[in-house]
């Protein structure tokens, strides 16, 4: 698309626009479905009632992003939208039902007399939905079989080793989230205890990071060349660097009891990683074969589509920040869900 | 074992919109309830308002919850399940089902916040304009899906190049011949599902003796919302069917269950059309009465099934009975309003015990309407996904039926518990009442008579503040 003399690489602007949605997500319902994966591990239902005060009124739009992610994919990239899907048809349902179940336990438990299938309905549902959004993840970097631009491969091309793999390391990242959450957001056992989940969760964040970032290039060359190829290596090796000095800042962060900074550094920590899977990708979204170019929408669309989010997106992240504000604060002891 | 995908899936869909179309449908019209109930209570200053606001902004959190989880599937689904149509419609649907996200989604996920735990925390009129925020948000959704909607149904504004869908005009393609109609016809079917909802629950109370003075309130602004809506419906809905005919004849044919388009179409009070005999066997049929409800002419003729290949026509059974069900649940609800407003002018209202026995049985009247309705409309559209240009059939993904089998399984279970937990406890709301903690009615040690007398006053007059 060209206005005059400047040149507009509508999905390019699109391809960001979703990888924010995707990070938002990843960090926001990130710590909430942390929540949930730490659930089983609260001593009381004091204690569960705390630790969902504090999340109460911002998971659901936490979770709004994820629509915004699906959404925008069918937006600008129908064609990606539509081989995507397919091919990780069974992780996207059962990442769909996991969320259900721990979306109505908020709810549901509050109001309910007996309070342990719904522990249980937030505590699997966010673990489903975590292992799962880790499952598609790998599935996506494992790439994806097209023939005449349809998902050409079968229902299970996706349960791979790797995709496990993939799919834990995400439990282990959303319990750190989860647990530094808590660090800042709560009082009393509950944030004790955080930081001695937050420890364990870093350390298998890092194991997790760790095996990814040799397996990829160790079985896809076209990552490997990404990475190793000079000149890319003398741009690209601060990242793991930059990467190991953010993980011992949130360790020490935990270890000298500061509130904020544990969960400030982990999101640091998925940014980072966030980073390294673009580099690992860019510019293909339908690996190994489609870029974001060959699945774009048409450009009536994308400009269509465009102009409403460059108004709202701004406004939607401004006063996202601001319900942040107004609920900042920690969550007391004894303080329930309403 | 031999599984049909195309059936496999259109099931899948059908199952789970039909779940999710529930909760829009009341929280439309709640949202809009409860931003009322709040401008009142800032106008008046009376916490009267603000209990009444606070139970229903309660009730409403549990079924925006359903709502949410439930449509978030559904913007999963068209790929998953539905991934050619995708592809072929992307570049029209996509953006439509975008802005609804964008431009109400986040207004409501974001405001709900503020609306649900910030009554201690925001300025009061923060909270009364996030209520209000919320309500245009859930319309606001309704707008952009039902265009999204509409235009499978009335396609505009477009060009197909190499089978892909590109847009022209997106005005045309937003406002599409069949949009608005079909926008103003949903969106009062929300607030009359809603309207209703309340009612039964203010005629609960009032039966039970309980929170008189609140549930007195809510049957006024219930009869008084219901008795404009209830007739209005009746009027869009002929509407809507008129611009039916003019785009899609074949539906209202089989909405009619009329087989010949030379003759004038008699209207069946009941009949099973046959659809391999093309013919009604065991009809019961005002002679002339479609063609007189559809072109206002005795011998009005309009377009019958026989017009098009068996191959063309839509499942029949479905459409022509829910759309009498929809229709016959309308009815009821104008006589249920008119009734209700002439007692009200006579006084009768809160005493009329017949009455109040049956509009609170009256809940789910209006969800009921709502679902034959969508089934009419879509079912009516089959053989095609968008009228004209995609049939059904070529629609799907390239997924194994199994696959879809299985996953529908899971869904009727999933969804089973969950809506069945969900009716629960809002029941449990519902039985547990209101709020009483923190009323300005003073309890039975006395407190402040003066405010009771002024509160008596007020109620005398019909809940007129000074």
């Amino acid at each position: 698309m060209t206005f005059g003399a400047v040149t507009v690489d509508l999905p390019l602007i699109w391809a960001t626009i979703i990888g924010i949605a995707v990070v938002m997500y990843v960090v926001m319902d990130g710590f909430d479905l942390g929540l949930g994966i730490l659930f089983p591990f609260a001593d009381n239902e004091g204690e569960r009632d705390q630790m969902m005060a504090t999340i109460k009124m911002f998971w659901d739009g936490n979770e709004t992003w994820l629509i915004m992610g699906g959404v925008g994919l069918l937006v600008a990239f129908p064609r990606a939208y539509a081989i995507l899907m397919p091919a990780l048809y069974i992780p996207v349902i059962v990442m769909l039902l996991g969320l259900i179940f721990r979306g109505v336990a908020f709810e549901f438990r509050s109001i309910s007399r007996s309070k342990k299938q719904w522990n249980l309905a937030f505590a699997a549902g966010s673990t489903v939905a975590a292992l799962s959004q880790g499952v598609i993840l790998g599935g996506l970097i494992q790439g994806i079989r097209v023939a005449n631009g349809e998902f050409a491969g079968g229902t299970f091309d996706w349960a791979t080793p790797f995709a496990i793999v993939c799919g834990l390391g995400v439990i282990a990242g959303y319990a750190l989230l989860g647990s530094t959450w808590l660090i800042m957001k709560a009082e009393g056992p509950v944030a004790q205890r955080a930081q001695t989940h937050a420890r364990k969760a870093l350390l298998l964040v890092l194991f997790f990071m760790g095996a990814v970032s040799l397996w990829t290039p160790l079985t896809i060359p076209r990552i490997a060349d990404r990475w190793f190829s000079l000149p890319n290596f003398f741009y690209l090796w601060p990242v793991p660097v930059v990467t190991a000095i953010v993980a011992f800042i949130v360790w020490r962060a935990i270890e000298r009891g500061r509130d904020s900074t544990p969960f400030l550094a982990a999101i640091g920590l998925f940014l980072l990683g966030f980073l390294g899977l673009v580099i690992s990708w860019f510019p293909y979204l339908v690996p190994p074969n489609l870029t974001i170019w060959d699945t774009a929408a048409v450009p009536a669309s994308q400009i269509f589509m465009l102009v409403g989010t460059l108004v709202l997106l701004p406004i939607t992240l401004g006063y996202t920040a601001l319900t942040y504000w107004l609920f900042r604060g920690k969550v007391k002891e004894g303080e329930g869900y309403h | 074992m031999d599984f049909d995908p195309v059936l496999l899936a259109r099931i899948q869909f059908a199952f789970t919109i039909s779940f999710h179309i529930i909760f829009p449908s009341f929280t439309i019209g709640l949202s809009a309830y409860i931003a009322t109930l709040e401008i009142m209570w800032s106008i008046t200053g009376r916490d009267h308002y603000k209990r009444i606001s606070a139970f229903w902004t309660r009730i409403f959190a549990v079924s925006f919850a359903m709502g949410v989880v439930s449509g978030l599937v559904l913007s999963y689904e068209l790929g998953t399940n539905w991934s050619r149509f995708s592809a072929a419609f992307g570049n029209i649907i996509g953006p439509l089902a975008g802005y609804e996200v964008l431009a109400a989604f986040f207004l409501e996920a974001t405001f709900l916040g503020i609306l649900l735990f910030g009554r201690d925390r925001v300025p009061r009129w923060l909270h009364v304009f996030s209520a209000c925020a919320v309500a245009v948000g859930t319309a606001t959704s309704a707008f952009w899906i039902l265009s999204a909607n509409s235009f499978m149904h009335t396609p505009a504004g477009y060009v197909m190049k190499n089978g892909v869908a590109e847009p022209t005009d997106w005005w045309a393609i937003v406002f599409n011949p069949s949009f608005p109609y079909r926008f103003t016809h949903m969106l009062n079917a929300a607030y009359l599902t809603g309207g209703f909802v309340v009612l039964a629950v203010g005629a609960r109370y009032l039966l039970a003796g309980r929170h008189v003075a609140e549930a007195r309130t809510m049957l006024r602004m219930a009869i008084g919302l219901l008795v404009i809506l209830a007739p209005l419906q009746l009027f869009l809905g002929d509407q809507h069917g008129l611009n039916t005919l003019k785009h899609q004849p074949i539906k209202v044919a089989a909405m009619e269950a009329h087989w010949d388009g030379s003759k004038p179409g008699d209207f069946h009070i009941f009949a099973w059309p046959d659809a391999k005999g093309e013919r009604n066997l065991f009809a019961i049929s005002i002679p002339h009465g479609s063609s007189l409800i559809l072109t206002h002419k005795w011998d009005g003729l309009f377009p019958g099934l026989k017009s098009v290949p068996p191959s063309d026509r839509p499942p029949l059974v479905s459409v022509f009975f829910a759309f009498r069900i929809m229709i016959g649940i309308g009815f009821l609800m104008i006589a249920a309003a008119l009734v209700g407003a002439f007692l009200w002018w006579r006084g009768r209202l809160f005493d009329t015990r017949w009455y109040l026995r049956i509009v609170a049985q009256c809940w789910w009247i209006g969800f009921v309407a709502v679902i034959s309705g969508w089934l009419v409309t879509e079912s009516g559209r089959q053989p095609w996904i968008v009228q004209g240009l995609m049939r059904t059939a070529d629609a799907t993904s390239p997924v194994l039926g199994s696959a879809v089998a299985v996953t529908l399984v899971l869904f009727v279970l999933v969804y089973g518990i969950v809506f069945s937990a969900g009716i629960y406890y809002i029941n449990r709301l519902l039985a547990k009442g209101l709020d009483v903690a923190g009323q300005d009615e003073p309890g039975p040690k006395g407190g402040r008579p003066f405010a009771a007398a002024e509160l008596a006053g007020r109620e005398a007059l019909g809940g007129r503040s000074p």
